[in-house]
């Protein structure tokens, strides 16, 4: 009986945390917000050496072969550094689609490349969780048509994986006929998010697919938005604590005051058991199957709540300072924020937990 | 991160099993958490040390059953007795805070003499701390122990002491040394709750029952070799036994047995012939109290796990009062809130639903969160010792 992270993943976590800290500074991060795609690929091309693009994609393809747990607590120091990596996307819905509902011809094609950080991966999904105006993308003879929003790792993305509204899954290339595409603004410069239009786009089916392999996706997806939300967050009150050691008013150090203290504090408290709560969801989507869907809608409306909580209450700890950009707190604040939203915000994920449960209809 | 409790615990899990099936006809029906067992309660308690399942880790020479610790063993046994819905072990005052205590400081005759009947549950204690001027900050007690010959002489009134009323004897906090700073001027005395001048007066708290009473001193006097630990040393005696304390609360299998009478509430309880179950709003404030259940269950996991290895967790224990009292609150309010009206039903009324219990519980467990340490000490205890927050400036003395 051990609930803890191995001495490996530790040691992978350590890992991740010094590259990240030595190459995606906040100056880095400043310069990647601002669209400078170089600084992006330089630093995928770093995560290549330490294997994170691979890290899920089994051995016989390049890849490391872990786990789940492996990948969210990277994810979670990717979020602690507002890290500009297409890791999502690349690193665990794409690959997941490809073992689960690729032919192998697909896998021995695309894996490799993923692997070896080559290629970024972009998944058109948000409309299996919630249509947004018109959106869905229809399969009809071998084409799409139809729209996706919200694409995960749109820019730049060398194929991507789109779920159609029957379960069916599609790898389309971005210079297919047909398709066009915008990029949508979002809060968070730090990862990009897309629309595709397709107009009868050639697209090739993945074989396998099935309404299972997509909840998969998905659920994978939401442990991660998670991890990565409580990254953004745990970097939050460590700032916040620090500002608070520092800053003076009225002759102290104001983390003196209770007033500030206990803002600390319900900061802590609701992030220590949301570690755990990750960690399970993680761990239960490899190991617990029978588990796996409820404890990811936790962890992922869960997290939520409390990235939510944390993030303004990090930025009033810090004051006028938080509320500028000169200190950069924004970008945690945001990325918790688009978080919060992809894959569904926390009410669509509480309402998808009452179904599993037989409490909804 | 591995689950399992592997072969060796699972074969441990298949002895208290096969304890159960033999001896769970033998248990009584609930043992009262806080009041004097009764003797069956006491014969019950008796085959469990008898059989390792309480007292497990406390040396034989002492009363119990001596063996070596090990966190997961009394897990186990603590997951098997629940699921078989069977008594565990007594829980009382006396077991949890003083028996600890003396292990860790008495004499070799206050270890003799109280540890064994305690565990028994022959002998119930109650605890003298709290005083109507000294709430957060206990250090300032002024029940004052003056020495008279062989005995201290006590004079002055304790409150929030549970079960005094059915107490045999009381660990109590006493200034024993009024012109010493606060924390160095206190003493720590065991004695009997039959001496002359104890005075015990019920309590009624806001849910209409006594749960606690005040206790008034008039000149008690007591032996001066009844104290634990050295005079003017008390306070570190009662950090030892509040540490005990502190470990008692936040179960989480207590509130997910909570939770699961909540599902079971909301599937009946109806408004205008929809289950409240089926109301989005009241499913989606479950569905969030479920989340945050899971967390702190997987959070007890970790604990546990640093435990066993004999690590310090931090921040992870810090929480638990406070996160634990809190939710626990909140899945009683939402409770009444699934009721309506009938959520104010109190007393015997026409309709009652489960005894009021659920009125009473959001009631009693806001006196949780204020007890034990409220729950700003707890903040200032978070942030203090588990982030590294600077104290507030003390005024000067």
């Amino acid at each position: 009986m051990e609930f803890a992270l191995s001495e490996e993943q530790r040691l992978l976590q350590d890992s991740v945390r010094r590259f990240l800290e030595q190459n995606a500074p906040l100056d880095k991060v400043r310069l990647a917000a601002g669209n400078t795609h170089t600084v992006q690929r330089s630093l995928w091309a770093g995560a290549s050496e330490l294997g994170i693009p691979g890290m899920l994609i089994p051995e016989d393809f390049g890849g490391m072969g872990l786990g789940f747990l492996d990948a969210a607590i990277v994810y979670e120091m990717i979020g602690r550094h507002v890290a500009p990596l297409p890791f999502l996307g690349t690193t665990v819905m794409a690959p997941l689609a490809l073992m689960l509902a690729g032919s192998e011809a697909q896998q021995e094609k695309w894996l490799p490349k993923i692997a070896a950080g080559e290629i970024v991966a972009g998944v058109a999904i948000t409309e299996k969780i919630g249509i947004l105006e018109d959106a869905g993308v229809k399969a009809l003879n071998g084409k799409l048509t139809g729209k996706s929003l919200f694409v995960i790792d749109w820019a730049e993305a060398d194929f991507y994986i789109v779920a159609d509204s029957d379960h069916g899954l599609h790898l389309v290339l971005p210079d297919a006929k047909g398709l066009s595409r915008r990029a949508l603004n979002t809060i968070d410069k730090t990862r990009s998010v897309g629309e595709l239009v397709f107009d009868r786009v050639a697209a090739e089916p993945l074989p396998r697919s099935s309404a299972d392999a997509v909840a998969r996706m998905i659920d994978a997806g939401r442990v991660m938005l998670a991890a990565d939300t409580l990254g953004a967050g745990q970097m939050m009150l460590e700032k916040a604590v620090a500002y608070a050691g520092e800053r003076k008013q009225f002759g102290r150090v104001i983390g003196s005051f209770q007033a500030v203290k206990h803002l600390c504090a319900e900061m802590a408290a609701a992030l220590e058991p949301s570690r755990s709560l990750v960690w399970y969801a993680a761990h239960a989507l490899d190991e617990v199957p029978g588990d796996a869907r409820l404890m990811a809608c936790h962890a992922m409306s869960h997290l939520s709540e409390v990235g939510r909580f944390v993030a303004r209450t990090a930025t009033e700890v810090h004051g006028g300072m938080g509320f500028t950009d000169l200190l950069g707190l924004h970008y945690w604040f945001k990325r918790i924020g688009l978080d919060r939203q992809l894959l569904g915000g926390p009410e669509l994920v509480r309402l998808e937990a009452a179904r599993l449960q037989g409490w909804a209809a | 991160m591995d689950l399992a409790y592997g072969p060796k615990y699972e074969a441990f899990r298949e002895e208290v099993r096969a304890f159960l099936t033999k001896h769970k006809d033998q248990a009584p029906r609930g043992l009262g958490a806080a009041g004097r067992p009764s003797p069956e309660a006491c014969s019950w308690q008796q085959l469990l040390i008898q059989h390792g399942y309480a007292a497990r880790t406390i040396p034989k020479d002492y009363g119990g059953y001596g063996a070596k610790p090990d966190i997961l063993e009394s897990r186990i046994i603590a997951e098997e007795f629940s699921s078989a819905r069977v008594p565990s072990a007594l829980q009382n005052q006396g077991i949890s805070m003083l028996v600890p205590t003396l292990l860790e400081l008495g004499t070799e005759e206050q270890k003799k003499k109280w540890v064994k009947p305690t565990l028994r549950g022959e002998v119930v204690w109650c605890q003298g701390y709290s005083e109507p001027g000294s709430g957060s900050d206990l250090a300032s007690l002024q029940t004052k122990a003056t020495e008279d010959g062989d005995d201290f002489v006590i004079n002055g009134q304790k409150i929030w002491t549970s079960t005094a009323h059915e107490a045999d004897m009381i660990f109590c906090l006493v200034r024993t040394e009024p012109d010493k700073p606060k924390h160095e001027g206190i003493s720590y005395l065991i004695f009997s709750m039959k001496t002359p001048g104890i005075e015990v007066r019920p309590l009624t708290t806001m849910t209409g029952h006594a749960e606690f009473n005040e206790v008034f001193f008039t000149d008690v006097r007591v032996p001066k070799t009844q104290i634990v630990g050295q005079r003017g040393q008390g306070w570190l005696v009662a950090n030892a036994t509040l540490k005990y304390e502190r470990g008692m609360l936040g179960d989480p299998a207590a509130m997910e047995t909570r939770f699961q009478a909540l599902v079971d509430l909301m599937r009946e309880e109806t408004v205008d012939g929809q289950r409240a179950i089926d109301n989005p709003i009241f499913r989606d404030r479950l569905i969030r109290l479920q989340a945050e259940l899971a967390a702190m269950k997987f959070n007890g996991l970790r604990l546990l796990t640093s435990a066993s290895r004999g690590e310090d967790p931090g921040l992870a224990r810090l929480i638990v009062k406070l996160q634990s009292c809190e939710l626990t609150h909140q899945i009683s309010a939402l409770a009444i809130d699934v009721m309506g009206e009938f959520g104010v039903l109190y007393d015997d009324s026409p309709y009652l639903r489960s005894h009021g219990s659920w009125q009473w519980g959001y009631m009693f467990q806001l006196g949780l969160i204020i007890g034990g340490g409220t729950a700003q000490i707890q903040k200032n205890i978070i942030s203090e010792r588990g982030l590294g927050m600077p104290r507030e400036p003390k005024l000067a003395k």
